[in-house]
Order: structure tokens, then sequence, then C-alpha cells
């Protein structure tokens, strides 16, 4: 550190780091804090690898072709079988459910960031904002009391797709919204100014511009949606073989029998969840990191 | 397509997320009206009587008192909060004001990789892997702490403080994400400014960040809260279900959402219907301490991060 020199500065130019009586101290409180701010990232990172490190380790004996291709043993006591039926039905709904939220969610979004000018905006964006944080057991309780009974669906594949679906809604909302906003305004203008309608400039020059971010926002959201357990319970209700029927009757997730393995006491049955588990984890996380990378990669980032 | 009709079904789209919201609240309170009329909103509230009937008709024969179940999920939450804020806020320090550029990405996705791990991955390594390593420590804590109230009596592997240890953790991403927000916000010339006055890098902390960042730390703590009030796997795996109002926080003890998913399928028709009002107020409940945090927050403009969403 120089001392500046002007001209009635003092002669004797001693640093300030001892020119000050308690600059010792305040040097030795500012290395703790910095130490204990670090400790504190340390109390985040070392829990995720522990419970990435624990899941890994436990579910790989019971993890392999034969896990991922066979159904669970009728007998919980059993060892071998897998969770084939379970895999399946958590793409099945899945799916339903990207097909369902997806197309919902971008046009919403393309409501609150193209049509600025309408009081609505403002209403919409918070009450979406307000729905990410719906606890997901009561989505169950929603599907369950309007599909499951009212509707008169029973348990099955459709319902649980539509607890997803409202699950990861305010998801793709969220995260489209960022992403449209990134398509800068002169693309915009320069279609306005070739006598494009609002319509064409929206479906032909913004979709287009924004489709890669877009297509981040959705895997985030499936990555949210595939790893589900709560609102499936009351809607899906779970399976043990494998189940096409989109409704009428009970469908299996991978999350579901994690739960019911996890809380039950046969050893082989906990290392098969453990093995499912770790097949969630795996999905989840490629998903996540996936679409961090497309995202990173595209020249419009999903902006998070 | 014409314009008007293009504007319409996007707006429509729009709508239709705010109906979705409107349906779900309608649904399930009149599915759950029986109950509170039969016990009164204050009575359900908190009763502390829950002693479920099994009428298939739309009549009610039980008891309904939902306040041990109400209780273990605010105690529970406040908990976790308390644990989760000061790392939230040392996190968010640490990497909007300390972190070297190199590892500064790395180190906020890996935070928000948190949110990413699904409820039912942390129940099981809770209840299948850490609840017999912590115990001892269990023990130990309340051998320690016995000279304070609540603490001293039985431990269970299985308990509150553990559901809140975990809740804490999941926590942590969404807290620190608008925590974060808000430290980045603050304007780099005063930071300068106390940097040129001679401040440490703390002191600036001290000073400059954390005076201007009250209302994004509070808001942070608030979605955070929300969160931990509506988390229903881990705690179903983690807490060990007891039907108390107990202040023990090494005893077991209950939430709605995690009785909810608990009861759910040996639920008589008429439980059905008290279930419902349990996820009512839970719905409730979050939804008064989201808004709020909205509130909060949206003063300070949007939060990104995977971890937000």
């Amino acid at each position: 550190m120089t001392t500046l020199t002007t001209p009635d500065a003092p002669a004797a130019r001693r640093s300030l780091r001892t020119k000050v009586g308690n600059a010792p101290a305040r040097e030795r409180t500012d290395f703790a804090m910095r130490s204990l701010l670090l400790f504190a990232v340390a109390c985040a990172v070392i829990p995720l690898f522990i419970v990435i490190g624990v899941t890994v380790q436990r579910g790989l004996p019971a993890f392999g072709w034969e896990f991922l291709t066979s159904n669970p043993p009728f007998n919980p006591t059993a060892e071998g079988g897998g969770y084939l039926p379970m895999i399946f039905g958590t793409i099945y709904m899945t799916a339903i459910a990207v097909l369902l939220a997806v197309p919902l969610g971008v046009t919403a979004a393309i409501f609150l960031v193209e049509y600025r000018e309408s009081k609505l905006v403002p209403v919409v964006r918070f009450f979406t904002d307000v729905m990410t944080g719906v606890p997901s057991i009561f989505v169950g309780l929603f599907v369950f009391s309007s599909l499951v009974i009212s509707g008169g669906l029973g348990f099955g594949t459709l319902p649980g797709a539509v607890g997803l679906a409202v699950l990861m809604l305010p998801i793709v909302v969220r995260s489209s919204e960022e992403v449209l906003r990134l398509v800068p305004q002169d693309l915009r203008n320069a279609a306005y100014g070739l006598g494009a309608r609002r319509r064409q400039v929206v479906t032909r020059v913004v979709l287009p511009a924004a489709g890669p971010g877009l297509a981040t926002s959705s895997m985030l959201a499936v990555a949210r949606g595939a790893g589900e357990t709560a609102p499936l319970l009351l809607t899906a209700l779970g399976a043990r073989a494998l189940v096409t029927d989109l409704v009428g009757r009970p469908q299996g997730a991978i999350p579901l029998q994690v739960l019911e393995g996890a809380r039950g006491a046969f050893q082989p049955a906990i290392a098969r969840a453990w093995a499912g588990a770790l097949t969630l984890m795996l999905l989840v996380l490629l998903f996540t990191i996936g679409a961090r990378l497309i995202a990173r990669r595209s020249q419009l980032t999903g902006g998070n | 397509m014409a314009d008007p009709t293009f504007k319409a079904v996007v707006m429509g789209a729009g709508i239709l997320v705010l109906l979705v919201l409107a349906w779900m609240l309608t649904s399930t309170a009149s599915d759950a009206l029986p109950v509170f009329q039969k016990e009164g909103v204050l009575g359900f509230l908190f009763g502390t009587t829950w002693q479920p009937g099994d009428a298939r008709g739309g009549e009610i024969t039980g008891t309904y008192g939902a306040l041990p179940f109400l209780a273990g999920t605010v105690y529970s939450s406040l908990i976790a909060l308390a644990i989760a804020v000061p790392l939230a806020v040392g996190i968010a320090l640490y990497l909007t004001q300390l972190a070297p550029k190199r590892i500064k990405q790395p180190l906020t996705y890996t935070v928000d990789l948190l949110a990413a791990v699904p409820s039912v991955v942390y129940g099981i390594v809770g209840a299948q892997f850490l609840a017999q390593v912590l115990y001892p420590f269990w023990v130990w804590l309340n051998d320690v702490l016995s000279f304070l109230p609540f603490f001293g009596g039985n431990v269970r592997a299985f308990n509150l403080l553990f559901a809140s240890v975990v809740l804490a953790i999941m926590i942590l991403p969404i807290t620190s994400a608008v925590i974060r927000e808000v430290f980045a916000q603050v304007p780099t010339d005063e930071r300068w400014a106390a940097f040129g006055l001679g401040a440490t890098r703390w002191e600036v902390m001290r000073h400059v960040v954390l005076p201007r960042s009250r209302a994004g730390i509070i808001g942070g703590a608030m979605l955070g809260l929300g969160r931990a009030l509506g988390e229903t796997i881990a705690v179903l795996l983690i807490m060990g279900a007891g039907a108390q109002v107990a202040f023990e926080p090494l005893n077991t003890a209950n939430t709605v959402a995690a009785q909810i998913a608990a009861a759910f399928r040996e639920a008589s028709p008429e439980y059905l219907r008290a279930l419902m009002a349990l996820g009512v107020s839970l719905f409730l409940l979050t939804m008064l301490v989201n808004v709020g945090a909205r509130i909060v927050v949206s003063r300070m403009g949007t939060v990104s991060g995977d971890a937000a969403l």
C-alpha cells in the first residue's frame, strides 16, 4: 500500500497496517471471521458429499443390469430383483407431466414477457412465485380430491402425472420467463420493422431464439418432478408390476418404492431401496447438470 | 390465427395458472368443510385431541385437534431456520465477497445442487445411515444440555432435532440464493470506499454489506421457512411419528405433512376429510409465509438460480 503524497502529507510514511493502534487485532478478527465463513460453506458442501457418497456406496451392491430390468420380488425378504416397473412408471408419469406443464408454462411465460403492458402480468407473476412454495403433499391432496375421488379416475398414471405437472408448472413458467427475457429487444424491433405482427414476432423470432434455453428450463422441471414422492403418494399410489394403463390402475414410481423400502425392516428390501435412491439421484443430477451444461454452451443461457 | 386471438390464448395460459391455484384451495377446502364445521376453525387448529372416527357418510364422529401436528411443524421448521439462516448468510457472504473467481461459479452450483437432491434420498440417508451414526451424539448432547428445560429426558434415534438438522440442509440453497442476490446488489462503490478507508474485508461485510441487506435476509429466511413447513418425506422418514405436543427436541414428534403421508393409506372416508383439513391448514400457513416472503423479496428484483425454483 502506498501512501498518497499531497503537499501537506506527513513526512513519516508508515503503512496503514501498522499506523493504527488496533490494526493487529482487526487483522485477527478479519481472519477469524473469514475462516468462519469458509466453515459455513463447508457445512453445505460436506452434507452434499455425504448424501451422494453414502447413496453410491450403499446403492451399488444391489444396483446393476438386473436391478434395472426386473420386477421386485413378491417377498420383501428375498434378495435380488429390481425396480423396472417403478423406473418405467417414473419415466411414464414424468413424460406426461412434461407434455402437460411445458406448453402451458411456456405460453404463460410468453404472456409475462411479451405482454408487459397488461395489468394482469404482475398478478400472474406474483402468484406463480407463490405457487413455487405450495407444499408438495398439498398438491397430492388436491389431485386426490379433484381427480381421484370427485373426477372418478381412481389412482393411476394420469392423476400422478397431473400432480407432477402442477408442481412443475411454476418452475417452467419462471425459468422460461428468464430465458425469454434474454432474447435481445433489437431482434423483436427488427421483426416489427419488417412489418411483423406480435404473433409472428413471438412464434418466428422469439421462440426460435429462445429454443435451447426453453429446453433447459424443461429439463430442470423434469429433474424436479422425477424425484417427487409426496404428490405421487396420494395419486399414483404405487405398483409392483408394470402398468401401462393411463387411468384405472395404480402406477409405481421409484421414490414411492424407495420410501416403502426405507420404512421397512427387511435388509434385502432396504438394499433395493438404496439402489433405487441411487437410480433416482443419477436421473435427477443428470438432468440438473445436463441442463446447466446446455445452458452454458448455448448463446442464450437460462440465466441461472 | 389473428393477433387478438393469439393474445387471448397467451393471456388464457396466464390466467389458467391462477385458476389452478384457486382450484387447489376450493377443492380441498370443500372436502374438509365438515371437519371445520364440527370442530370450528379455532377448535381444529388449537385442539390437542386427535381421535379419528370411521364414519362413511358425510358426518364426523371423531375428534380432531391438529395442534400436535401444527406445533411439531412450526417447532421443527423454526429450529431448522435457526440453523440454516446463519449458515446461509455465511455462504452468501463467502460466495459474493471472498470466493476467488475460479471457484465462485462451481461452488455456487454445488450449493444449489443440495436443492436438486430428492427428499426421499435425504430421507433414506437419514433413516438408514445417519440415525445410527448420530445416536451417540444425541445422547451426549442430552447429557451436556440436561440443565436446560426440555433436555435430559428420553433420547430417540429418530427425533425432532435430527429432522430439523436435515431440514436445515435442505433449505440452505433457497435461503442462500436469495441472500446472495441482495449481497450482490450492494453498490461496489461503497465497498471500495470502505476498503479505501482501510477497512478489512470483514469490516466491509459487517458495516457495508450486512446493514443494507436486512430485507433480503428476512425474505430468504421466510422462503426457507415455507420450504421447511411443507417438507414431507424426509420428515416422515426421520422424525419418528409421535402424536403429542412435546417440546423435547430429542424425542419423537410429528408434522402436518408427515401425518398426512403416514395416515393416508389406512384412512377411513371421514379421516380423509380430516387429513384434507390438515392439508388446508398447512397450505394456508405456507401461503402466508410465502406471500410475505415474496412481498419482501419482490422489492429486490428476481432471484436467479436453480435453488430459487
